[in-house]
């Protein structure tokens, strides 16, 4: 009896310690592009995730800039070692999309994992970007910004303006811009992410596409349309206000952010995720309001598009390892960590708790700024032209829109030649897309 | 100087002190730059050299700025290992490859010979992705062998020892065999000493190609570990929000710049005759 | 060409030989006719679907209107920092030439800058154009002219051309110093003694003695602003505004790791690897011809 009995102890043990070798920690690699401050918020997420539990290792890698990673993940894929999340730009998405092969999609992600997760609770103008027109989530969206319109309080009491009434509408901006102007500064406003903010959210904030089929949503055929007169005419009055320094052009990306940190212009269309740097750079209290809009402009003002990056997940890999891509993803979701995320980055939250919870803690009536990104793209349920925009070989697009605006800028051509052009040469890059994906 | 003309002189020496003096100019306000503070720097435009300059070079060589994570101590470490890699590196195949060429017959002689011309033809701007692709299948990415490796294959090293190695009396060789010494025995005892001004004019050169690398590096590295000098320094540039770090930029430049100027300048006869001859 | 001495070994010249054919086969071969192959494919980036297309990715690249801007700036890059460079270095040397005094000075001084890394020339030169703390657009803003390269074309042009010039002086001037002073005396000295000025003189026997040297460092120019001065757009403007300096090069380079447009950019390829066939089988003829001068 007793040497069954040590027998049968050997064998327990034996089980015993293959199970628990069986449970060594999963690892799971993600790919971000912050560097900075970011990076290290980024860091303790995922050391405050692998600390709480001991079934999963999150290894996050810095990969450079948004290119760097997505390239850096493409080439990973190419040779068989593809991380498990990427993160990839807002203008990525339509390759990524297109990838089928080499994407799991979110929701398959998570429905296959067996874990509780509702999609309801995200905010729906957030995702929408992310999501295929039957609502079903492609990418995890991680840092979404939306642009607002930023403005020098002490410049406008010196100019004689209310602090408290920002310019509604851009003949007010045009208006306040001329005073401020007269009273010394530089510049009535400039601008960073031209494109971004004058001509995509332009369109959403108008309800008018910027391309058809719902903005490329609903076919790889869509055109682009954004050379519509509403368009024309905002381009040029931009191109005209040069002249009396209403506005003052400062570059691409956000080059032209020194311009409003130094006084030089006082009002700034920016990100709202620019607030945490100018509050470091500014010497001069400053405020936030919505976007202007024309308001002869038939559905504006409707509801602004999200810019920035989302999570998307690579295949190659297993169920367990997923599972452990899906907790995380839940984990990243929570409330209590989107809340801290988007107070720390002024990166939009992505759930509606998150949003709610920061309000309780009255975030908010401290830092006002912050609300009015949510407010503006939530202001309006998002239509078939606000839902965001899925264009292939839209970063090559970017380069096109910003040479092009820089020529109608110095009078090389006028609003609607250059507008006409770029249509007409991101057309051409459409179908190309197009084509390499039937 | 075929007649005696003063003013002519003098002439000659006013273009050419105007001529340095220029070239010198960008170089001096960098300099200088690199001393003060940077609100100086951007509010006024210091001609003269500030007291800034311990601080400011602390900072640049333990500290770094901004958005890049990376030391000036560590890129130039980098760039460093990667010069160093690549000269001797190059030296050391060529004179392999060039010997082999030289002094033994074989049945690819010519075959070799061909493509090593070819590489003169294919920069690596010609072939970026198909080469970027290669270093990322053999999993070299972000490491010093890929920087390194993919750059010592090089045409004109081995033809510079080609032709050196041409003019090498036979009656040395012959001297060797007598003594009963193999192509080994040669190779170490003759040849090699006496190829030893061309290598240090190579050297030079090639040093100077190694540190001053940018292309290259900036395809295949993207973690802040293995950034060369002139990575990080391009990456300072790049903020976005406010205002460079120009004082520490400028810091990091001249930092950068020391190594290879210094070895041009001392070594000058051998970078002069380096680059005369392997241009042939 | 062919040594008379040589050694029996069969076996040793392959190992000796090895490396290099190795790093060359793997590292240059084998990635030139990928990128000839996969310049007639029409391929997603992430490699899931290939299709042979023929000549189409290269009809495309000659039909857009941004291709056919960057070779257009490639050349104008090109030969103005070859211009430039070759100007400004003949006349130091000319003058380095005829002095005796503080010679090997000078000669130093000139010439170090070729040290300097592409990347470092532009930040020094991006340092005093700078619109906000830059030296130079400093006194052009006080002399009336409205500085923005950031904006315009032509001024980011001439920046970028400065920048890559200043660097190809010191080269230039070693080769023409070299030159002249490989030019016998004796022509110059009877020229002297029949009277002729030394501008006469210049151009008349100097100058033509010193054409093969023009010539090859033509070509070495040309080359140089074709590939070598990645560093300098990439530090400074990127390509630029409205693609006022969108090289060749840097087209691809952007193609590739921005755009992720693998037909494209290996079309481009291809194209380059051409121009460089052409260019460099020119100076290889030249040389030869220039060894039996």
């Amino acid at each position: 009896m007793k040497r069954w009995g040590l027998i049968l102890l050997a064998i327990v043990m034996l089980f015993s310690f293959s199970a628990t070798s069986a449970q060594a920690v999963t690892e799971i690699n993600w790919w971000f592009a912050h560097g900075g401050r970011l990076g290290e918020k980024v860091q303790s997420i995922v050391s405050d995730f692998n600390s709480m539990q001991n079934k999963y290792k999150v290894v996050a890698t810095y990969k450079g800039n948004y290119s760097d990673t997505m390239m850096a993940g493409i080439a990973a894929f190419r040779s068989q070692t593809p991380p498990h999340i990427l993160q990839v730009f807002e203008v990525g998405t339509a390759s990524m999309m297109a990838a089928k092969g080499a994407i799991k999609p979110v929701y398959e992600v998570m429905a296959e994992a067996g874990l509780p997760w509702t999609p309801d609770a995200y905010l729906s103008t957030v995702t929408g970007y992310y999501t295929t027109s039957d609502g079903k989530m492609l990418s995890m969206p991680f840092n979404s910004s939306t642009p607002v319109l930023y403005y020098n309080v002490e410049a406008f009491k010196k100019a004689g303006l209310d602090p408290d009434k920002p310019p509604r509408t851009w003949s007010e901006v045009e208006a306040y811009a001329k005073k401020l102007v007269a009273a010394g500064y530089g510049g009535g406003f400039s601008t960073a992410w031209i494109s971004w903010i004058h001509l995509e959210n332009f369109s959403a904030w108008h309800n008018a596409p910027f391309g058809t089929k719902a903005n490329g949503f609903e076919g790889l055929d869509t055109e682009f349309v954004f050379n519509s007169p509403l368009h024309v005419k905002h381009v040029q009055n931009l191109a005209d206000w040069q002249k009396d320094k209403v506005f003052v052009y400062g570059g691409r990306r956000n080059k032209g952010n020194a311009k409003f940190s130094s006084g030089e212009v006082a009002m700034y269309t920016e990100s709202s995720a620019g607030y945490a740097g100018f509050k470091k750079t500014c010497k001069f209290p400053f405020k936030t309001s919505m976007l202007p809009y024309y308001k002869g402009a038939a559905g504006a003002p409707q509801n602004t598009i999200i810019g920035g990056a989302s999570l998307w997940v690579m295949e190659g890999h297993s169920d367990a390892e997923y599972k452990g891509v899906a907790t995380f993803f839940n984990y990243l979701s929570s409330p209590a960590v989107q809340a801290d995320w988007h107070q720390f980055t002024g990166y939009l939250p992505i759930t509606t708790d998150a949003y709610y919870l920061t309000k309780g803690q009255g975030v908010y009536d401290e830092k006002p700024g912050m609300e009015t990104a949510l407010k503006q793209m939530t202001l309006n349920k998002p239509t078939a032209n606000s839902r965001g925009l899925r264009f292939g070989n839209f970063v090559q697009m970017r380069a096109i829109m910003y040479d092009t605006l820089e020529a109608i800028f110095t009078g090389e051509v006028t609003a609607q030649e250059g507008l006409d052009d770029a249509a007409q040469k991101g057309n051409r890059l459409l179908r190309k897309f197009e084509k390499a994906n039937k | 100087m075929v007649e005696h003309r003063p003013w002519l002189t003098a002439l000659t020496h006013a273009v050419l002190i105007v001529g340095c003096l220029v070239i010198a100019f960008p170089i001096y306000t960098t300099f200088v730059a690199s001393t003060h503070t940077l609100d100086k720097i951007a509010s006024s435009f210091p001609i003269f050299p500030g007291g800034q300059i311990i601080e400011n070079y602390r900072q640049a060589l333990t500290v770094g700025s901004g958005e890049v994570g990376a030391t000036v101590v560590r890129m130039m470490i980098n760039s460093a290992i990667m010069a160093f890699g690549i000269a001797l590196g190059k030296i050391f195949i060529s004179l392999l490859a060039a010997y082999a060429i030289v002094y033994f017959r074989f049945r690819f002689r010519m075959t070799c010979f061909w493509m090593i011309f070819i590489t003169l033809m294919l920069p690596v701007e010609v072939r970026i992705l198909p080469t970027y692709k290669v270093v990322s299948d053999l999993h070299m990415l972000n490491s010093y062998s890929g920087l390194i490796l993919p750059l010592i294959a090089s045409a004109t090293a081995t033809f510079l020892f080609r032709q050196f190695f041409m003019t090498i009396p036979d009656e040395l060789c012959e001297a060797v065999r007598i003594d009963g010494g193999g192509p080994i025995r040669f190779f170490f005892d003759i040849l090699l000493p006496m190829s030893r001004t061309s290598i240090a004019a190579l050297f030079v050169i090639l040093f100077i190609y190694g540190w001053n690398q940018y292309l290259w590096p900036l395809m295949i590295t993207n973690d802040e570990k293995y950034y060369t000098v002139f990575l990080g320094i391009k990456r300072m540039l790049d903020v976005g929000e406010g205002q460079a770090d120009w004082h520490i930029i400028m810091a990091s430049t001249m930092l950068a710049m020391i190594p290879p100027v210094f070895v041009v300048i001392f070594m000058q006869k051998q970078f002069v005759k380096g680059m005369t001859e392997t241009e042939k | 060409m062919e040594k008379r001495v040589i050694f029996k070994n069969k076996v040793l010249p392959y190992f000796l030989v090895a490396p290099q054919i190795a790093i060359t086969l793997v590292f240059f071969i084998w990635p030139a006719l990928m990128a000839i192959y996969q310049s007639v494919q029409q391929e997603d980036p992430f490699g899931l679907s290939t299709e042979f297309v023929g000549l189409e990715n290269f009809s495309y690249i000659f039909t857009d209107p941004i291709y056919l801007n960057s070779i257009k700036v490639t050349m104008v890059f090109s030969l103005s920092v070859a211009a430039i460079s070759m100007c400004t270095a003949l006349l130091l040397a000319v003058m380095a030439d005829r002095v005796i005094r503080g010679a090997t000075t000078y000669k130093t001084l000139i010439i170090w800058p070729y040290a300097v890394a592409a990347v470092a020339a532009a930040v020094l030169w991006y340092f005093l154009f700078n619109p906000t703390v830059g030296m130079i657009s400093f006194f052009l803003k006080k002399m009336g002219v409205d500085w923005n390269f950031a904006l315009k074309g032509g001024q980011a042009m001439l920046l970028v051309i400065l920048a890559s010039s200043w660097r190809q002086i010191a080269y230039n001037f070693l080769f023409f110093l070299a030159g002249l002073q490989a030019i016998p005396k004796p022509f110059i000295e009877a020229a002297a003694i029949d009277g002729a000025s030394p501008w006469k003189r210049f151009w008349t026997i100097v100058f033509p003695l010193l054409s093969p040297t023009v010539f090859f460092l033509l070509v070495m120019n040309l080359v140089y602003a074709f590939f070598e001065t990645f560093g300098v757009i990439h530090a400074i403007t990127e390509g630029g505004p409205n693609e006022a300096t969108n090289t060749m090069v840097f087209k691809i380079y952007h193609d590739v790791f921005e755009a992720v447009d693998l037909g494209g950019s290996a079309a481009q390829s291809v194209v380059l690897m051409v121009l460089v066939i052409a260019l460099t089988v020119i100076q290889f003829r030249y040389i030869e011809r220039k060894v039996h001068y």
